[in-house]
């Protein structure tokens, strides 16, 4: 087979060996329902609590904290909207940025239409919520606050200690979807004053399908799914086993040899920015240069758009992501690139590339190869080169 | 996701470059958008001798390009005037619904050229009166990670 290099570990990762290992008799001879009382369902009981204890231990929360659920965008719905309809009575204002996954923006944007308002916060040039801005906007009605970990395109990473402080000391709810950060930063939830967090396993080398809230003891929050009396009343639904099996695993191994894995993955992001940006012209980091994820490298390649940029790596077996208008599926690039200030243009180039366990040096210099050539077909086809060369 | 022939147009385009002393050159399409096309023709006795183009957007985009200067090169103005986005995007094998777009683009990156070379050249050129390049032909709902 040719060569395939995996960029796109933002996007999802593979299940680990260890992580699958774990599952697969519950798909088949550990079958039972966690419901049931004979000793089957009581042996599913018992992994899905095992899991849960894993779950809450990474993040240094109580297990009767954590809930399972459908994944990512589940965990955002339920946080969003269960504290939003849990809390009407205290008010109906609601805190935000700019640069959510849209699991929070569309969420809010609905909640919205149901008669609550929303503050979406600005961010800076390198996608940090402007704390002051955060404070100013806070009111009497104001019930929940819910800022991203680290974000999914540029890979900043918020003043989360910070937002916790302000969100406990005027008494507001705090929800951070943590998606993109689980398994790439330590995370003390009771330390930073987090009430809700969401978290999905695919991110962090675990199936897709599942996630989990983290709901701190007290918090006053509506089921976003009724029915059956699973996850104490929270999330109804039969458990998925072998995924939260997974999920446990997946999290556990995540913060085995965790600094180890972080710096090197540390090591290889600046190796790539580097040594694009001194084979290439014209190129710019979206981001911020140390806040940002150990694996996240969002570039800007100027006159050239990002949908060509990602065909042309797939066809040297590079799979890779970008904010183009062409891959978000709307009018306009990436909203995230928007909200740090760059002209539409400019983040139509945009490539974004994230590392994984799974990459090696010698892949970092095989991808600088076949981009800088790439790169350089694709300006010579664009006509918007042409002016910068005729100045040169 | 895209037809072998819009792969093949987009990695090994044809007519790509500029006409130094060209008849007529067209620019349609915005960066804002995410595309901007440029046409160059070459035409002599009515005839498009030479076209080459150099575009700014997405592998449709470039692949319609590609595509459209090969469907007009050696044509009458006439038979390039009758050249439709649909012709161009058959001719790929198709393009994706929330693509056709770029095809517009490329038809309108030929009436653009051939209106400067009318201008240009004080030549009458039936169709142009009311050509109206509209940039509002986007776009699209879908998916995400």
């Amino acid at each position: 087979m040719k060569k395939y290099i995996y960029m796109d570990n933002a996007a999802t990762t593979p299940v680990k060996k260890e992580v699958l290992e774990e599952m697969l008799p519950y798909f088949t001879e550990k079958y039972g329902n966690p419901s049931s009382v004979y000793s089957l369902g009581s042996m599913s009981k018992r992994a899905v609590e095992d899991a849960r204890e894993k779950v809450a231990k990474a993040l240094g929360a109580n297990p009767r904290e954590i809930f399972f659920t459908g994944g990512g965008s589940e965990s955002d719905n339920w946080a969003i909207k269960g504290v939003a309809f849990a809390n009407y009575d205290k008010g109906n204002h609601i805190i935000t940025s700019k640069i959510e996954h849209h699991a929070i923006l569309h969420t809010c944007e609905y909640l919205e239409k149901k008669g609550f308002e929303v503050t979406y916060l600005d961010v800076d040039e390198y996608g940090i919520v402007d704390l002051e801005q955060l404070r100013n906007a806070i009111t009497d009605k104001t019930i929940l606050i819910s800022i991203m970990f680290a974000n999914n395109e540029i890979g900043t990473i918020q003043p989360i200690k910070e937002i916790g402080e302000i969100a406990k000391e005027k008494n507001i709810y705090f929800h951070t979807d943590a998606v993109q950060a689980i398994g790439n930063i330590k995370i003390d939830v009771k330390e930073l004053n987090i009430d809700l967090l969401s978290l999905s396993a695919h991110k962090f080398y675990g199936p897709k399908g599942i996630g989990a809230l983290y709901v701190r003891q007290g918090v006053k929050i509506d089921p976003l799914i009724t029915g059956g009396a699973q996850e104490r009343k929270r999330r109804a639904g039969t458990e998925n086993v072998p995924a939260i099996v997974g999920l446990g695993k997946a999290i556990e191994l995540a913060y085995t040899n965790f600094e180890e894995k972080n710096n090197r993955l540390i090591k290889l992001r600046d190796m790539l920015i580097e040594k694009i940006k001194s084979n290439i012209d014209y190129v710019r980091l979206n981001g911020h240069p140390v806040k940002r994820l150990p694996g996240n490298v969002n570039m800007c390649f100027q006159f050239i758009e990002g949908e060509s940029l990602l065909l042309s790596l797939d066809m040297e077996g590079i799979a890779a992501s970008s904010g183009s208008a062409c891959t978000s599926g709307s009018l306009d690039p990436s909203h995230v690139l928007l909200a740090i200030g760059l002209s539409h243009e400019i983040a139509h180039g945009s490539l974004r590339l994230t590392l994984g366990d799974f990459n090696t040096e010698e892949e970092i210099d095989y991808v600088v190869e076949k981009l800088v050539k790439i790169v350089e077909r694709l300006r010579s086809m664009s006509p918007l080169y042409e002016k910068v060369k005729e100045e040169k | 996701m895209y037809s072998e022939k819009v792969m093949d147009h987009f990695m090994n385009p044809r007519n790509v470059g500029e006409i130094e002393d060209a008849d007529g050159v067209g620019q349609v399409g915005n960066p804002k958008c995410g595309d901007i096309m440029k046409m160059y023709l070459k035409i002599k006795d009515g005839v498009i001798e030479d076209v080459k183009f150099k575009t700014f957007g997405c592998g449709s985009a470039i692949a319609s390009s590609s595509m459209a200067t090969e469907l007009i090169k050696g044509k009458t103005i006439e038979e390039a005037m009758k050249l439709t986005n649909k012709a161009v995007a058959d001719a790929l094998d198709g393009l994706p619904p929330i693509k056709m777009h770029c095809s517009v683009l490329a038809e309108q990156a030929i009436k653009s050229a051939l209106l400067d070379y009318s201008r240009r050249h004080n030549v009458y050129i039936e169709g142009l009166e009311d050509i109206n390049f509209d940039e509002d032909h986007h776009h699209h709902e879908s998916d995400e990670e």
